[in-house]
């Protein structure tokens, strides 16, 4: 048996999820074979073959690669699929975007955002913004799957040395075409690999107050994180939106400031090793799941922690 | 131009969801149900765009049991021109609803589909894609702004590292993101208007999709529960307290 996890990156480095898919792969059991698909990704397939478990690297290096559009991938990943028992992604924007358009082609389902795995044909999932978990068993010969990044331990970057392969690319097609894209540029860790995230909610006012928080997050070596308030109202780009439909988190500290505590939040961060919460309301939902909760206006708390640290 | 609408009846998204106690599923007798949300924004664009003279006609589709219609009410409460319902007691999964998607898509012909990018119970964040696959169109998923232009569309879309724009060729699939727009409430006219409007109802077998299921649900449980831990006094007691009780500064 073999399995295919789809490599994320920017054609430069390897996106750590995939390093949390690959363990994924190697609890269902199985040679693991890792797909670089890209323009000039060369140096990410091999980082590819130095994790640890890997046996194969294939590399799908094409100009109509350059950007990660279903489109484009979904033949080639049809023609190599039926190879394999399991093919497998992060549940990241990427992943969520390709890998159903690759499972209808095969006409099989997906099973999305998986955070267990109980044998080879049945894996748990969340479902109701993780309030329930429901446990799946496939009854398709392939099986597809996107991976819940925070349910799996990343695997070792170091310590493979698999073969990389060279695969060509499908023939490209016009029904889509990259025209832009705005990345938000930060110095600080990722949100969903940071060891220490410190979110703002609606609480927080404007976008300027926002800074104050980046000044914690600085201290503390931390990622930003925000509410769907705070993103919608303008306060934080999009990307930091922590929650059901944003990205789930489990750092080993999370720090919510001026955040209520909505389902659609808690399913985003509730499984953060310790959760401090500040909120000036005390019956605030936030302090039924925090470890530690500050009852306190934040435009005093916030300063005042960032200068004990 | 027409344009299609995947509506889904969901459990109302302020509703605390119960696990049953035979772990069978979840509670939904005597439950609050409405459209989810993020179809609510994908009705919302579609009026929008007729409203702007981009498109001629709106058909929303829901699928599931008679009450669906409801969800349908509330989607030509919104604006939408008719409805189709296709009509199951079954489990329906994604690629059952894109199968289905697809048969009224060869049907209706439409320029442009608009789905949400995942449903709020099962939160699986499939069935826009799959129906762009099986119509071999293209998919612009997590949509925050879409710009009609002749025979295409720019999409912008909301990615984990920020935003993309790309172009679709139409007929295309597009998923909606939360910041699309801010859907309207329907005005009490428009809901009287609305129940005169026309709702057609048809079958999977009708159509003559299989729609049995392809995952077994064996189990739904709830997950471990968070106990709220303590409040502390003030500011340097947070600071001792992650420093040396839970050690994690
Ligand atoms: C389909 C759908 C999907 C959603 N997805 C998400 C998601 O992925 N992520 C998400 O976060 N939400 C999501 N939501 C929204 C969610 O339901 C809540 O509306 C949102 O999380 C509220 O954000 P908030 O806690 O910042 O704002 P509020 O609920 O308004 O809370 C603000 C808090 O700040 C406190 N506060 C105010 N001023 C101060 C001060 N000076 N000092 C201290 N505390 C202060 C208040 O006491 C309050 O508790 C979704 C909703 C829907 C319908
Ligand atoms: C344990 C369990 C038991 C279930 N039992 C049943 C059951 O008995 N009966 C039942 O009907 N469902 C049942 N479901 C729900 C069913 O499995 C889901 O509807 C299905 O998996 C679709 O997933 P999704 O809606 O998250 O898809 P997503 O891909 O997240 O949906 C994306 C978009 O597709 C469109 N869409 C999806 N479904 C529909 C629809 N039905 N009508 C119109 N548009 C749609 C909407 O635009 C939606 O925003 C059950 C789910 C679970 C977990």
């Amino acid at each position: 048996m073999a399995l295919l996890v789809i490599a994320e990156h920017d054609n430069a480095v390897l996106k750590p999820a995939t390093l949390n898919t690959i363990t994924a792969a190697q609890k269902i059991g199985g040679d693991i074979h890792v797909l670089v698909a890209g323009s000039n990704c060369k140096p990410v397939a091999e980082a590819a073959a130095q994790v640890a478990g890997v046996a194969k690297v294939l590399l799908a290096d094409d100009a109509a690669l350059a950007h990660p559009l279903a489109e484009a991938l979904a033949p080639l990943l049809v023609g190599l699929a039926r190879n394999y028992s399991h093919v497998l992604a992060s549940a990241t924007t990427t992943g969520k975007n390709v890998l159903p358009r690759l499972a209808a082609l095969l006409d099989v389902a997906q099973i999305s955002d998986i955070c267990a795995v109980e044998s080879a044909d049945t894996f748990v999932r969340p479902i109701y913004a993780g309030n329930a978990l429901a446990t799946v068993q496939s009854k398709d010969a392939i099986k597809v799957i996107t991976v819940r990044g925070t349910g799996f331990d990343a695997a070792l970057a170091s310590g493979g040395s698999a073969a990389i392969e060279a695969v060509s690319a499908a023939a490209a097609t016009d029904l889509s075409s990259f025209v832009s894209a705005e990345i938000t540029k930060s110095e600080r860790p990722e949100l969903t690999a940071a060891r220490i995230i410190v979110s703002g909610g609606r609480g927080m006012a404007s976008q300027e107050n926002f800074k104050m928080l980046e000044e914690l997050a600085d201290k503390l070596g931390a990622a930003v994180g925000a509410s769907r308030a705070a993103v919608d109202a303008g306060f934080a780009p999009n990307d930091l939106q922590v929650g059901q439909t944003g990205k789930i988190v489990a750092p080993e500290l999370y720090v919510a400031v001026g955040i209520s505590g909505a389902i659609q939040h808690l399913a985003g961060m509730k499984d953060s090793k310790v959760i401090v919460a500040i909120n000036k309301d005390e019956e605030a939902p936030i302090f039924q799941v925090a470890d530690y909760g500050l009852v306190a206006d934040l435009f005093q708390a916030v300063p005042e922690l960032s200068k004990a640290l | 131009m027409k344009v299609l609408v995947a509506v889904k009846r969901v459990i109302d998204y302020n509703v605390k969801i119960r696990v049953k106690s035979d772990q069978t599923g979840v509670e939904t007798a005597n439950v609050k149900m409405s459209m989810n949300p993020f179809d609510e924004i994908a009705v919302e664009e579609a009026v929008r765009l007729k409203e702007a003279g981009k498109a001629a006609e709106i058909v929303a589709v829901s699928m599931g049991p008679a009450t669906c219609q409801e969800t349908i009410r509330t989607a030509l409460a919104m604006g939408a021109d008719r409805g189709i319902l296709v009509q199951t007691d079954d489990e329906l999964q994604p690629l059952a609803v894109a199968k289905a998607l697809k048969v009224l898509c060869e049907k209706e012909q439409p320029g442009l589909v608009i789905l949400g990018k995942q449903a709020i119970d099962d939160d699986a964040n499939q069935t826009g894609q799959m129906l762009a696959a099986l119509m071999g169109w293209a998919q612009a998923t997590f949509a925050s702004k879409i710009v009609l232009e002749d025979g295409q569309a720019l999409v912008t879309r909301e990615i984990d590292g920020g935003l993309e724009t790309i172009k679709v060729k139409l007929p295309a699939i597009v998923t909606t993101d939360l910041r699309l727009n801010e859907p309207r409430y329907a005005s009490l006219p428009n809901i009287m208007k609305a129940k005169k409007k026309p709702i057609e109802t048809v079958t999977p077998a009708d159509l003559g999709v299989d729609a049995a299921p392809r995952l077994v649900t064996l189990k739904v449980s709830e997950p471990a529960k968070r106990q709220a831990g303590v409040k502390v006094a003030d500011v340097a007691q947070l600071v001792d307290k992650l420093k040396n009780e839970a050690k994690v500064i």
